[in-house]
């Protein structure tokens, strides 16, 4: 039976307007001239300048936005790419493999989901300059291409995934763990790695404290380019909220497809720590 | 044969270390041993171009504990982390206890929830500037109508403290509520069907079975909040735009530490003095966690 309380559904719609507002506004604001957003009362309804503010955006030579966007989806990608084929196989291992040292290790990768190693910035940006990879792009990917977070998901999922027989069958076969591995527990994992590829994805995208710090104006990523954009030079503000909107839309849509998905990886992330 | 049966044993051996070693080894680079020599870098006069000045000792230690900017950015830090956890929680919580009814459109109520999380933080920031901007923000704008005159949000501690409080709420509350529906969906039915039977309001039941059954949960999401929460940097730094963002409003009034830290390390070019900001922040976030996990461990389990 669906609940039929009326009140229940009135506080959720106010749930909603009260997530969605900001976001709508800044739709709003990114479709108006400047003198539009300024005036008063402030516009409501969605105006016919977004198309244009989108190009000035884009043709803005101080903040390079359409490299910054292409940035940010190497990144993502080559991090997201990475933490599901290094989660998978260290999961897989924590979950199905015996080997000395296992329960100790595992605790540490739990442990490392809880300290909150940003802190180590200053070293960080010392070894990136000593690498000679300070203000490029590999300075803000290499730091993410493995995560305790993954690696836990990853095992908890192949824990009830893969059935042990399956493994001991193929090792009769005379399948070495490798050739195990490819040809059958990953296959097996992908559900849960589409998942984590998703969640790392965004993390990686709205990243925003460490690239700041390291990257150079060559370089940057979306959301350093939108930290630049609304750093004073310019108080123009419908291009501040276009920028904004452009670098938003993207994980808008991926949530929009894949918004079950996500919502299940967090929820299960959440319910096994 | 036996050399091929050789090579297998070896390779059964081997291969669960191959399979776990690339997390441990980037970890090491990447996390641990930044964290680590933080330590010893504080212990140092560093300076970001000149490098190692010098041992120190625990003077940088000193000089942080009478250090008014340091202490100032605590207050902020700490009062901005109170201001919005404990609003969130019980929001989380409550919102989590509606979304577990059962409702139409399961999913769209949910995503609802979640989508300020798809928002990046520095869109948060940015967005939520301009909502409160002084003089044409909608903010100031709806509340004008109420009678009240147009705040400086940036201008005083309270607003500004208020107005971070709400950035974040706004961008963790729904999180957060999943993740504790996550684990309200593991209470058995028969609980609440009982409570009812036994006449239980709604509020009776929230507190008597909600509450005390996501008690671990809450645990568990309020120890994640403050290791962001202590971190604020992203929010305040975009709040108030301007090319000394840094620096957190005219007087400091929405400094947080973590901005402390990267203006000593990066604009103050202090090396060994920002690491000693760094390594104080990390204890003070293990200090908050314990006290969080006593606290929360008080409200009383459901038996």
């Amino acid at each position: 039976m669906k609940t039929k309380n009326p009140l229940l559904y009135v506080g959720l719609i106010a749930t909603l307007i009260f997530s969605a507002g900001p976001i709508y506004f800044m739709l709003v604001m990114a479709s108006r001239t400047n003198n539009e957003i300024v005036s008063l009362p402030p516009p409501f309804w969605v105006g016919g300048k977004l198309s244009s503010n989108v190009d000035r955006v884009f043709d803005n030579p101080d903040v390079l936005f359409g490299q910054a966007l292409l940035n940010s989806l190497i990144v993502a990608l080559v991090a997201t790419v990475c933490v599901v084929l290094t989660s998978s196989l260290a999961g897989f291992a924590f979950a199905k493999l015996k080997f000395r040292g296992r329960n100790a290790m595992l605790l540490f990768v739990i442990g490392t989901m809880m300290v909150p190693v940003q802190l180590g910035l200053i070293p960080l940006y010392m070894l990136m300059t000593k690498l000679g990879l300070s203000g490029g792009l590999e300075s803000v990917t290499l730091p993410f291409i493995v995560a305790g977070f993954g690696v836990f998901m990853m095992r908890q999922f192949a824990e009830q995934a893969i059935p042990d027989e399956m493994i001991e069958a193929a090792r009769v076969d005379g399948a070495s763990t490798f050739r195990i591995f490819f040809s059958i527990v990953f296959p097996a994992l992908r559900p849960a790695a589409a998942v984590l590829g998703l969640l790392t994805f965004m993390e990686r995208w709205n990243d925003f404290l460490w690239p700041f710090l390291t990257l150079d104006a060559e370089h940057p990523t979306v959301q350093v380019a939108l930290s630049r954009l609304s750093s004073g030079y310019y108080s123009d503000q419908s291009l501040i909220m276009a920028g904004t909107l452009v670098g938003t839309l993207p994980l808008v849509v991926v949530f929009i497809v894949f918004g079950r998905q996500i919502i299940g990886g967090i929820m299960e992330g959440g319910l096994k720590a | 044969m036996r050399i091929r049966d050789r090579f297998a044993k070896t390779e059964a051996r081997v291969a669960p270390y191959a399979f776990v070693s690339p997390f441990f080894i980037v970890f090491a680079i990447f996390g641990l041993f930044p964290l680590l020599y933080t330590a010893w870098v504080s212990l140092h006069d560093w300076s970001l171009l000149a490098g190692d000045q010098g041992y120190v000792g625990f003077a940088n230690y000193r000089e942080l504990f009478h250090d008014s900017d340091f202490w100032r950015a605590l207050t902020n830090t700490v009062g901005i982390f109170l201001l919005a956890t404990i609003p969130q929680l019980i929001l989380a919580t409550v919102l989590a206890q509606v979304l577990n009814a059962r409702l139409r459109a399961r999913t769209f109520w949910r995503m609802g929830v979640l989508l300020p999380n798809m928002t990046s933080v520095a869109a948060v920031g940015i967005i939520f500037g301009l909502i409160s901007s002084r003089h044409y923000g909608v903010v100031n704008w709806g509340l004008g109508h109420l009678g009240v005159n147009p705040i400086d949000w940036q201008g005083h501690r309270w607003s500004s403290w208020l107005a971070i409080s709400v950035m974040v709420d706004w961008r963790w509350t729904g999180y957060n509520a999943l993740i504790l529906l996550a684990s309200l969906q593991s209470v058995p039915k028969e609980l609440y069907e009982a409570a009812r039977i036994d006449g239980a309001s709604a509020w009776r039941q929230f507190w008597s079975i909600t509450v005390p059954m996501l008690r671990p949960t809450i645990i568990f999401v309020s120890i994640v909040a403050t290791i962001g929460g202590i971190q604020l940097f992203t929010e305040p730094l975009l709040f108030g735009s301007g090319v000394n963002a840094i620096s957190g409003g005219n007087s400091g009034q929405y400094q947080t530490v973590a901005m402390y830290l990267v203006q000593q390390a990066f604009t103050g070019q202090r090396f060994g003095y920002a690491s000693t900001v760094a390594w104080v922040l990390f204890l003070i976030i293990a200090v908050f966690a314990v006290i969080n996990v006593a606290l929360l461990r008080r409200i009383k389990s459901v038996e």
